[in-house]
């Protein structure tokens, strides 16, 4: 692809708003997300604030929630699901999908592999325009009369499809339902772009087995996309058509308020299937771009190859595969016949394998290291110890006899807020840092990034550590207020503790969002390869330009992880560099 | 004034925010000036002693936590295979604790151990075929024993002999309260559908099934210690899910299909209120109770009621507004006890006829649950379905 568009005037439309430039694009996805975060995290400090001190009056619920939500300043009950359906549907898609993958795929796909621009900027720009559009309807839904979308973010029909249920299936569901078939249309253009990037623009030497870690993340994450989140638009159209004109999909049998409804025939289950089956892969497009910028981060940092760069590829190969074999074990008890429980408890536990030689190449890589523990570095640690507390105790759910007695209650929630949450949200924080002047030719403060991530670290374990407990005390998740039943009065003042830590570790994102636009305008002009890494996105002038790289595009001459290699004088060495005569490549 | 507390609150996190950035910038100072953003050996050590320092906090919270909140977790299992369950829990949480220890104290104690320095090197390692398998197959071998036992397990809980003595139950879910159902001496529960649900009839009974006539449609769970229970879940609206923590039994309960769970209570609601660990429990909870009481009678509120342990029922799948509140007392007590509870409950056919006995005689195009027709074999549904409509 040549450089043409360089002579064309750029307005401010062009360049800010309608950008077709990746690295733009990756900036608007980036603001977007960190946005959608503070909604998302703010609801959920208020239901946790619910949970503490159940149907007190706060200040707080009068001036966000309203009269309508929270009379006299105490929240409704059908107002806190709400909370925790939104919360649930902002993180997981809005900032953790789009947020991370959108920022990330879009900045480094073609600058790490050597290309110009994404394949398609215009497809990327409408991508990123659909994906702020269903934004901005799922933000309104959290203002229409009776309430957003109510029913958990996993929408199980027949409580979203019916409004008799719950006030929120309403007006509130259908905006959500609408939000996200946009939101999908939006990532499945992200993701069709990124694998046809990756496939086709890599510059002269970029084999597959020459690429960053990073890109084969995203890569992947885009393929797990695009075979699993069509099935979820599906599920989405055909609860449309339940809801709106009279069919049976997920339907039967059903008697509410007073009278019989005429759905006859279909099944709640079936439904769950289609969701899942998006929704276990959901998981690891959350999660393997964490994983991927934090290889490249620990390495950079470890001033080490990655150990075991191969086996990194395979087993995110292994757990891209496995990740869409493995739905049914959200469903051991939801009347599925048991012998599925079976099948889904052995390809569950299989994946603990992959994610098992994952954990131990990290450890390995920083073995004999010579650390520069750099914010990003401290946040990708964080991201190992996270994600090895939460994915051990995967063992427990994947087990399908295990599964049923703590089957959504809050060990679940420990569970995978730890193993995908936090440790997702730690690679966003790490590739933000590190990747910081790369977007924005400035640094971010290093000191304010050490108090984040401290703060931040110990918040994280103080608020999901002790669910663990009340989750195995047979405490469910989504109770409004667990004052009904006397046998839970002994967990209140753990919730009150968790709560107390979510507030404090809220607080200190403040920190970081200070940092952040500080740093965008004020910070210190970054040097071109701050970090002194290898790949090919610190090659390119601080200045963005369109297309990259002003004159010839680099060509690659080694794998990115030559770090401290023997024989080189500086303990980097960048992929353009060619070898020495008589070098040799020393890993497999 | 929860603005004005919510305001210092603010202030302070402010000033210990500005306070740490200062102990981070006086760590410069020092050494040499820089101000380049980018770690330097002085940042490295003090963040790689703070890595040993939340290692430290990780082992602490745990300990913490397994003293003063393992007594949370759900105590003796009341069911038969509860232990099973119990045992593969334990087997489970003794790998993780494991693994857990020494993967955590590996990365911490390398983030201290190879902290940046001026002029040192990193080994340049970039695989190991033989550490990679090792760590391959590590996990293979413990994972497929965890496999194999959860699954001969599994089996066990969710399959039982047709020939097996066992009782059947019905659990009806609905917002937001439970009903259960008896299959009476026949032992077979009657046919049920949403489109018969009528007056006292909230179980949707097929009246006119001979097998329905002496079922016994009651409020709260009673059950015999030693029996197999199968139990037959349905949902009148919604999903939700029938959680007996004590019994380490769930299932969803499906609107338009008939779930199923079976197990055996084994300790009867008065030999479990002997536990040990549940009488510290009651006990505790009664006293934070009694706490919260003489707060709320200040306020001019009624006290709260003192705890006595019961086996509970809880709905456990987002389900509506009162999702919180949707529970159960279950009682389990030995079969003579369960039998005479049970013989003194009427049938849904005679509940039913009592409570419509002032109603005029119905008409003989309508179906009327109240005959006595126990000879007919079936009710002709679509006869049902146009009942229905008309009305």
């Amino acid at each position: 692809m040549s450089h043409e568009h360089g002579h064309h005037k750029e307005t401010f439309i062009t360049k800010y708003i309608f950008s077709i430039d990746h690295k733009m694009i990756a900036k608007q996805y980036l603001i977007t997300g960190l946005l959608m975060g503070i909604v998302g995290v703010a609801l959920s400090i208020f239901f946790r604030m619910q949970i503490a001190w159940p149907e007190e009056s706060f200040e707080v619920f009068k001036i966000f929630l309203g009269e309508d939500y929270a009379p006299g300043g105490v929240m409704k009950n059908d107002i806190y699901l709400a909370l925790v359906t939104i919360h649930g549907t902002i993180m997981v898609f809005f900032v953790l999908t789009a947020g991370l993958s959108g920022t990330f795929s879009n900045l480094l796909i073609p600058l790490q592999i050597g290309a110009r621009d994404m394949a398609s900027g215009f497809m990327n720009m409408i991508s990123y325009w659909m994906f702020f559009v269903s934004s901005i309807i799922m933000l309104i839904s959290l203002f229409v009369e009776a309430g957003p979308a109510s029913a958990g973010w996993t929408i199980y029909p027949p409580l979203s499809a019916l409004p008799q249920a719950i006030p929120g299936s309403g007006l509130g569901m259908t905006l959500w339902l609408v939000s996200m078939a946009i939101f999908i249309a939006s990532s499945l253009m992200g993701s069709l772009n990124y694998i046809v990037t990756v496939i086709n623009l890599r510059t002269k030497g970029m084999t597959m087995t020459r690429l960053p870690l990073t890109v084969w993340a995203f890569f992947v994450t885009a393929i797990i996309g695009v075979i699993s989140f069509p099935v979820l638009f599906s599920a989405a159209l055909l609860l449309i058509f339940d809801r709106s004109f009279g069919t049976s999909f997920f339907l039967s049998d059903i008697f509410i308020s007073g009278e019989v409804l005429h759905y006859q025939g279909g099944s709640p289950v079936l439904f769950e299937h289609l969701f899942w089956f998006l929704g276990h892969p959901e998981v690891y497009i959350v999660l393997l771009p964490a994983l991927g910028i934090t290889s490249e981060i620990i390495a950079t940092n470890s001033r080490k190859p990655i150990f075991g760069y191969r086996a990194m590829i395979a087993s995110i190969i292994a757990i891209a595969f496995l990740s869409t074999i493995v739905w049914g074990h959200h469903m051991f008890i939801s009347g599925m016949n048991p012998f599925l429980g079976s099948v889904f408890t052995f390809t569950t536990l299989l994946i603990a394998i992959p994610s098992a030689v994952k954990a131990f190449n990290y450890i390995t890589t920083l073995w004999k290291g010579n650390l520069q523990l750099n914010p990003a570095m401290l946040f990708s640690i964080g991201l190992v110890s996270t994600f090895i507390t939460g994915g051990l105790t995967g063992i427990i759910l994947g087990d399908s006899t295990l599964d049923i007695n703590v089957h959504d209650t809050y060990f679940v929630v420990a569970h995978f807020h730890l193993v995908m949450g936090i440790s997702a949200l730690y690679g966003f924080f790490a590739g933000v840092y590190h990747w910081f002047p790369r977007m924005f030719g400035r640094m971010m403060n290093k000191n304010l990034g050490y108090v984040h991530f401290w703060v931040t670290a110990v918040c994280a374990y103080g608020v999901f550590f002790p669910m663990h407990f009340i989750g195995l005390a047979g405490l469910p998740r989504r109770y409004y207020s667990n004052t009904a039943f006397p046998l839970f009065d002994e967990l209140a003042d753990v919730n009150v503790l968790i709560t107390i830590f979510a507030i404090v570790g809220a607080a200190f994102q403040i920190v970081f969002f200070w940092n952040f636009f500080y740093s965008i305008f004020k910070g210190k002009k970054a040097p071109m390869n701050p970090w002194r890494s290898n790949t090919l996105e610190w090659t390119a002038p601080v200045e963005h330009i369109h297309g990259n790289w002003p004159g010839e595009i680099p060509e690659v001459h080694r794998w990115p992880y030559d770090y401290s290699k023997p024989g080189h004088d500086e303990d980097f060495v960048p992929q353009t560099v060619p070898m020495k005569d008589g070098e040799e490549e020393l890993h497999h | 004034m929860t603005g004005l507390l919510v305001f210092i609150v603010l202030v302070l996190i402010g000033i210990a925010v500005w306070q740490l950035t200062k102990i981070f910038d006086l760590t410069q100072v020092g050494n040499y000036k820089d101000d380049s953003e980018v770690a330097n050996d002085k940042d490295n050590s003090i963040n790689g002693y703070l890595m040993f320092g939340f290692l430290a906090f990780i082992y602490i919270f745990t300990i913490y936590g397994l003293i003063n909140w393992s007594q949370f977790i759900l105590g003796t299992p009341a069911s038969e295979h509860g232990s099973e369950v119990d045992n593969l829990m334990n087997i489970s949480w003794i790998i993780i604790f494991i693994v857990q220890t020494l993967t955590q104290f590996l990365l911490h104690y390398f983030a201290f151990k190879y902290k940046g320095k001026e002029g040192q090197k990193a080994l340049y390692f970039a695989d190991n075929n033989k550490l990679e398998a090792i760590w391959t197959i590590i996990p293979v071998i413990v994972l497929a024993g965890l496999i194999l036992y959860g699954l001969y397990t599994w089996n066990q809980i969710m399959y039982y002999d047709e020939d097996e003595e066992v009782i059947y139950v019905e659990l009806y879910a609905k917002q937001f309260g439970w009903e259960a159902r008896y299959a009476g001496k026949d032992n077979v529960l009657g046919k049920a559908n949403v489109r018969f649900i009528e007056g006292i009839n909230t179980l949707g009974v097929d009246l006119q099934d001979p097998n329905a006539q002496d079922d016994k449609v009651v409020n709260e769970l009673h059950l015999p210690k030693g029996k197999k229970v199968v139990f037959k879940f349905r949902s009148q609206d919604v999903l939700h899910s029938a959680y007996m923590p004590h019994f380490r039994a769930q299932m969803n309960c499906v609107p338009g299909m008939v779930t199923q769970f079976t197990f055996t209570p084994t300790i009867t609601t008065h030999e479990m209120r002997g536990d040990a660990a549940i009488v510290e429990k009651v006990n505790k909870i009664n006293q934070i109770r009694s706490k919260k009481s003489i707060q709320l009678v200040a306020e001019g509120k009624e006290p709260l009621d003192a705890y006595t342990f019961d086996y509970l029922l809880l709905c456990n799948k987002i389900c509506g507004a009162s999702h919180y509140n949707m529970q159960m007392k279950i009682v389990v007590e030995d079969e003579a006890d369960f039998k005479k509870w049970l013989s003194d409950k009427p049938t849904i056919v005679s509940a039913w006829k009592e409570a419509n006995a002032s109603n005029v005689e119905p008409t003989t195009e309508k179906i009327s649950p109240s005959q006595k027709d126990t000879t007919k074999v079936a009710v002709d549904t679509t006869k049902v379905l146009a009942q229905v409509t008309k009305k």
